[in-house]
């Protein structure tokens, strides 16, 4: 119960924050969408990262780095650093100077100009919503099985039916989807993409401080850094999976289990000499086979998993963070800037922030194999490690609340976005600018905002099952897919708008197709592990170039606007 | 040092992303991180630096000032 309240407390203090930023919000559109680019280089910093951070960064990496180990941080994080990094600079300060030169507020506004197609923008808004929607999807669903195994107990006469049963009256995950949804809608209903400037800066560095504390309290569970690296599970020389360790909650200590318990065996690796190693902790693809209880029928089954990262796979995994070029929600960050400059902490200081929040995540998933069960939903590992670790139960609310508030500095970001691409490519390019006074187009994004947080949690609670970590590349998947689209915007002059609809066209038709073969969310590769992305990317890519050159290029004036003379730009 | 040696370096670190000699290799640095894992940290520190060095050394001045200029013209276009 204490556990909940210090998180309901944090809850009231974000809905307080948004009440502030409210007071500050000056009543116009430009200020609720692009906060009139006034957002300096801290506050952008905190939000470019807050937003890119979401459930994926804290509970996805822990239940990946779970399922295979460490590579999990090269695989997602390290790739990120340089490439986001390199996009920031690159494409958002770019895209940056082509919104505040020319007026954009969106995307769909940009990429209409410059391929000089109105037609582009309805093509487009359809498939970014659909991208934006799964990414949602992560957060709410993250965070119901987040709060659920932390709160067990509180309520045990309210909610008896828990999705296993030591969570028994634990906060159902349907209520805390409803709640952070609320929160999050009313901020950003109030203040805006300022509103969302403040709420994340603020929650972003909650999750940072929290995550790091989180940590701490887990390696002192553990027993120190060092004995915590002897944790992880262990292959014998049988070939059996086992765990050396149990941690004792009424002991509050790690205990060594003598035998060492039997989790799981291994079926195939290339590795000729397994025995003793800890497959958590190297990249070696070593398919093994677990057992897991049912949690409600006591019934033991068999389920296989690939431990460690084929090198192609890891190889191909650069494709994925090439989506936060095409991120909507991200575009709308970018010109809250109030100057180029406000870039420069962004660029250099987004990969450190992504190793202080990963490191320690990819390190406690790796951990948690050796002392949790091994059909344990990964998206509840962190909690699950939490719960088990850190016994004070205002800490673990806390910690919890870090959680929360690294999924809600993405939401909101994402909800706001999704309403600002709405009311000014849809509603306002179809009424035209003069027909609503400015309180009517807020009003306008703000019911939208409304519906899509409806449609939102009604899916979340349709797919609660859903791999949060898997649903998150497919989402990232289908940005990078489009991003051969942006870059040739801005750097191809010969890139046409045929050339564009083809581009698109061919990511959208390779992503439902390869989306549909995953079973709708689940993980894939393709041959010998190569991801679906890397293969979307090359067909959208190839669309462009090939029917760019056999079109007409775009007229001179679009030239002259987008490719001033070097002197100029 | 100008853009093209940014890119350079870009592209240096892109392949030594790419460590395929720690694949196997569990030992701990420092007691505790695994060497795959302490190399890709290290890996994030260099990216800092790249970012750092590219702000440096092949900051898009002409397009800031493009942005910065007076644009009344082109927005009522």
């Amino acid at each position: 119960m204490t556990t909940l309240i210090v998180i309901v407390l944090y809850l009231c203090l974000l809905l307080g924050l948004g009440f502030f930023s409210s007071r500050l919000f000056r009543g116009t559109s430009k200020d609720y969408f692009v906060a009139s680019h006034s957002i300096g280089p801290f506050l952008l910093l905190m939000s470019v990262f807050g937003t890119t951070m979401t459930a994926f960064a804290l509970v996805g990496s822990t239940g990946k780095s779970f399922e295979r180990g460490i590579g999990t941080y090269g695989l997602m994080a390290s790739i990120s650093g340089l490439v986001h990094a390199g996009i920031f600079f690159l494409i958002g300060i770019r895209l940056w100077a082509f919104g505040k030169k020319y007026g954009y507020i969106t995307q769909i506004q940009f990429f209409r100009a410059r391929f000089e197609s109105d037609r582009l923008g309805y093509l487009l808004f359809p498939i970014l919503v659909l991208l934006v929607i799964p990414y949602l999807l992560i957060g709410i669903i993250g965070a119901g099985k987040t709060i659920e195994p932390v709160t067990a107990g509180a309520f045990s006469e309210i909610f008896t039916n828990p999705t296993a049963p030591q969570w028994l009256g634990g906060i159902p995950p349907w209520l805390t989807g409803l709640v952070v949804s609320m929160v999050v809608l009313t901020y950003v209903f109030l203040g805006g993409s300022r509103g969302a400037a403040y709420a994340n800066t603020f929650q972003t560095i909650v999750f940072m401080i929290m995550g790091v504390v989180a940590f701490v309290y887990i390696i002192q569970g553990l027993g120190g850094l060092e004995q915590a690296g002897k944790v992880p599970a262990r292959i014998n020389e049988k070939g059996v999976i086992v765990q050396d360790y149990r941690f004792d909650k009424q002991a509050r200590e790690l205990l060594k289990n003598d035998p060492p318990k039997p989790i799981g065996k291994v079926l195939d690796s290339e590795s000729s000499n397994l025995t003793d190693t800890q497959p958590h902790l190297s990249r070696t693809p070593v398919a093994v086979e677990f057992k897991k209880k049912n949690p409600k029928t006591g019934e033991i089954s068999s389920f296989e998993r690939e431990l460690g990262i084929p090198f192609i796979t890891f190889v191909s995994y650069f494709f994925i963070p090439l989506s936060v070029g095409m991120f909507p929600h991200l575009f709308q960050h970018w010109l809250t800037a109030k100057s180029a400059k406000a870039f420069r902490l962004t660029v250099i200081a987004h990969p450190l922030c992504i190793m202080v929040v990963w490191v320690p995540c990819v390190l406690v998933g790796a951990w948690a194999s050796g002392v949790l069960p091994p059909g344990i939903p990964p998206p509840a590992v962190l909690s699950a490690m939490l719960n088990l670790l850190v016994g004070d139960p205002v800490l673990t609310g806390l910690l919890t609340a870090g959680v929360l508030a690294a999924i809600m500095s993405s939401l909101d970001s994402q909800f706001l976005c999704l309403g600002t691409i709405f009311t000014n490519d849809i509603v306002l390019h179809r009424a035209g600018s003069k027909k609503y006074s400015d309180k009517q187009v807020i009003l306008i994004a703000r019911v939208f905002i409304v519906v899509i947080v409806a449609l939102t949690y009604a899916l979340a609670m349709w797919a609660k099952n859903a791999n949060v970590f898997d649903l998150a590349v497919w989402c990232f998947s289908g940005f990078s897919a489009l991003f051969p689209v942006v870059f040739a915007a801005l750097y191809w002059k010969r890139a046409t708008k045929q050339g564009a609809f083809a581009s698109i066209m061919a990511a959208l038709v390779t992503w439902v197709y390869f989306f549909h073969l995953s079973g709708y969310g689940g993980e894939m590769v393709i041959g010998p592990g190569i991801i679906p992305a890397a293969v979307c990317f090359g067909a959208a890519a190839l669309a462009m170039i090939i029917v760019s050159l056999m079109t007409k290029p775009p007229s001179e004036e679009t030239l002259q606007k987008f490719f001033p003379p070097v002197q100029k730009l | 040092m100008g853009k093209k040696f940014i890119w350079v370096l870009f592209v240096f670190l892109f392949i030594l992303h790419q460590d395929a000699w720690w694949w196997d290799d569990a030992s701990p640095v420092l007691g505790f991180m695994p060497v795959g894992l302490a190399f890709h940290a290290g890996f994030s520190i260099a990216c800092a630096i790249l970012g750092w060095a590219a702000i440096k050394y092949a900051w898009p001045h002409e397009l800031e000032r493009f942005a910065e200029e007076d644009n009344t013209e082109e927005k009522a276009n």
